[in-house]
């Protein structure tokens, strides 16, 4: 039997996520993808490229992803696999628990490591904790973090299925809140410059965005930092942010509380610009630099700008 | 309107667990203990509506041991009006939580549950969207604004890309994120007149749900530990070492 992933996606293209997921679940068997969407056809069409993907399955016809209606499309479908596996995203949060709640069994979510079919790692108590599970389950449901597995490679040319499926929900879409930016995707970038509150104005935050620009980096905050309006929420790096594991993570006057460090465990290295030299996150940081972020993060900026970042 | 409100009691947020030498778990004795923090923003979304004339009644439930008494009557101090505790000894798997609240579900038939979004002990943010499934109801997660709007609720959720407003009919499932609100702290005078608020004590058994667990727990791990490098005395120092880190990243 095979496993199936629940493809992720936004505005129409497959998020980088998925490729992660699918070199997850390839541990535990055969994968099969499924995209769920208004137009199906051009997702699975990326997602047919991805190496260890055997087949796609294509179910147009639903936007926004209501958690009731993607349910019954999962359950429709869960005889025919050992796993069902979504990435720990918004959207993977929301659905697997219901299924799972509908099919009776117990979900394992926020994995961050395989050691088998049914024997798993996830984080606990803000990631201070890692417990390692294990399931007598005849069928598993999974959310993974993307962040803790490496991207699937591309190039493959798997066959897509294009399946129709009576899409009934009971949510209206409303609105989408958006910041249109430019910068890469939070998730899965390589470099990530986090802001704190102690930036104390939108105004200012952007430096944090210029440092970014500059390094081709990603941008995170502390939930002080959206809480204050300095930055949108779909920024916020934590316990109930994103989980992030950049190869570098900048944190820039962010003083490392544990609901925060909880979304920089994988960071490969942490550097820390922090007026106080006892703040928790200097004292985890590979690189520190003690002084006024005003003065400092400009001047960084530029400094790179004139070294030339070749990447 | 009534609403069922689930709340947790966990190690609070403030303390830095540590996890038992011999792998069986978090040291949760003589730990401080507090209301999970995204139920107070449940409660407290709760009380508003009630204040707003919204809400008619609010009933706190929570499942664990005696002590969770205290973070009921926390939230019968917030403003809620009755409690009931579910006693049960150990951890219950959320799958069995979900069960026992589908059966207060049954009983108390509220026409919409407030829950966390996620309890800070096991982070495993299930609960309510496996309640939604249980009892076949519309869910909104990560909820940072609900709106009464007739017989539907107007929710903003907070997603990976931002933010979107769904509408659904109530009866529904909605679990607080933590921009939802500022929770009161009770004072003094709403703590004493908790405490003459009915609050039930049942025992698990009496709901016939069956709670054992369906996962093992083979063990639990600190963390991989982290140091302190070094410092770096100026901006351009730090300016030379980034842009080496950065040439040595390897192409994804
Ligand atoms: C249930 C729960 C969940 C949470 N989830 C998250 C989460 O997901 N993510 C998250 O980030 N937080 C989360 N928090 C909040 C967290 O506890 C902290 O409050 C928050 O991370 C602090 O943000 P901060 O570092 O910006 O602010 P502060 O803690 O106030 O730190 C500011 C830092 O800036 C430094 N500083 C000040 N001025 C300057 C200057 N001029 N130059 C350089 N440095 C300066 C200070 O020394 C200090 O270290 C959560 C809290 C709770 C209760
Ligand atoms: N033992 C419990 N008693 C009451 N409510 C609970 C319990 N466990 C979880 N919940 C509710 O479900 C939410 C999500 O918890 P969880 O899915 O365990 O992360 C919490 O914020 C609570 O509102």
């Amino acid at each position: 039997m095979a496993v199936l992933v629940l493809a992720e996606h936004d505005l129409g293209t497959l998020s980088p996520s998925t490729a992660r997921v699918v070199a997850a679940a390839e541990k535990l068997g055969p994968v099969e993808v499924l995209v769920v969407a208004a137009d199906a056809s051009p997702i699975a069409a990326e997602a047919a490229r991805i190496a260890g993907v055997h087949k796609v399955i294509a179910v147009s016809g639903l936007a926004n992803a209501p958690a009731d209606a993607l349910t019954a499309i999962l359950a429709s479908k869960a005889e025919a696999y050992t796993h069902i596996v979504a990435a720990a995203s918004a959207v993977g949060r929301d659905v697997i628990p219901r299924l799972a709640a509908r099919l009776d069994l117990m979900p394992v979510t926020d994995v961050i490591a395989i050691h088998g079919p049914t024997l798993f790692d996830r984080p606990i108590y803000a990631g201070n904790a890692i417990e390692t599970v294990s399931s007598g389950q005849a069928k598993n449901l999974l959310t993974i973090r993307a962040s803790a597995f490496r991207p699937a490679a591309g190039g493959n040319n798997a066959e897509i299925h294009d399946d129709t499926q009576p899409a009934v929900t009971r949510q209206k879409f409303m609105a989408d809140h958006r910041t249109n930016s430019e910068l890469p995707d939070l998730q899965t970038a390589q470099i990530v410059v986090g802001g704190g509150v102690s930036f104390g104005s939108a105004a200012k935050f952007q430096l944090v965005e210029s440092l970014a620009k500059t390094l081709g980096a990603a941008v995170g905050a502390t939930r002080a930092a959206v809480d204050a309006g300095y930055a949108p929420n779909e920024w916020q790096v934590g316990q109930t942010g994103k989980i992030i594991a950049p190869d570098l993570y900048i944190a820039i006057g962010i003083s490392g509380a544990l609901q925060h460090l909880a979304g920089i465990q994988g960071a490969k290295k942490i550097i820390a610009v922090n007026t106080d030299p006892e703040a928790p996150i200097v004292k985890i940081a590979d690189i520190a630099l003690i002084g006024d972020l005003v003065e400092i993060v400009p001047a960084l900026t530029a400094e790179l700008e004139k070294i030339g970042l070749k990447r | 309107m009534k609403i069922l409100v689930a709340v947790k009691r966990v190690v609070d947020y403030n303390v830095r667990i540590r996890v038992r030498a011999d792998g069986t778990g978090v040291e949760t004795e003589n730990v401080r203990m507090s209301m999970n923090p995204f139920d107070k923003h449940a409660v407290e979304a709760a009380v508003r509506l009630a204040e707003a004339g919204q809400a008619t009644e609010i009933v706190i439930v929570s499942i664990g041991p005696k002590q969770a008494n205290d973070v009921i009557l926390t939230a019968l101090a917030m403003g809620a009006h009755r409690g009931l505790l579910i006693e049960a000894e150990g951890k219950v798997e959320t799958l069995a939580v979900a069960k026992l609240l589908k059966a207060v579900v049954a009983e108390e038939k509220p026409d919409l549950v407030l829950l966390g979004k996620q309890a800070v002990d096991d982070d495993s943010n299930q609960v309510g969207q496996m309640l939604a499934g249980l009892l076949d109801w519309p869910q909104a997660t990560f909820a940072s604004e609900i709106k009464v709007v007739g017989s539907d609720l107007e929710v903003t959720r907070e997603v990976d890309f931002g933010r979107t407003t769904v509408s659904i009919p109530l009866p529904a499932i909605v679990t607080a994120d933590l921009r939802l609100n500022e929770p009161r702290n009770a004072g003094l005078p709403m703590v004493m007149k908790a405490r003459q608020k009915p609050l039930a004590v049942r025992p698990a058994a009496e709901f016939g749900v069956d709670l054992t667990p369906r996962l093992t727990i083979e063990k639990v791990s600190p963390p991989a530990e982290r140091s302190a490098g070094r410092r770096v005395g100026s901006v351009s120092e730090l300016a030379q070492v980034m842009a080496a880190e950065v040439s040595e990243l390897e192409a994804i």
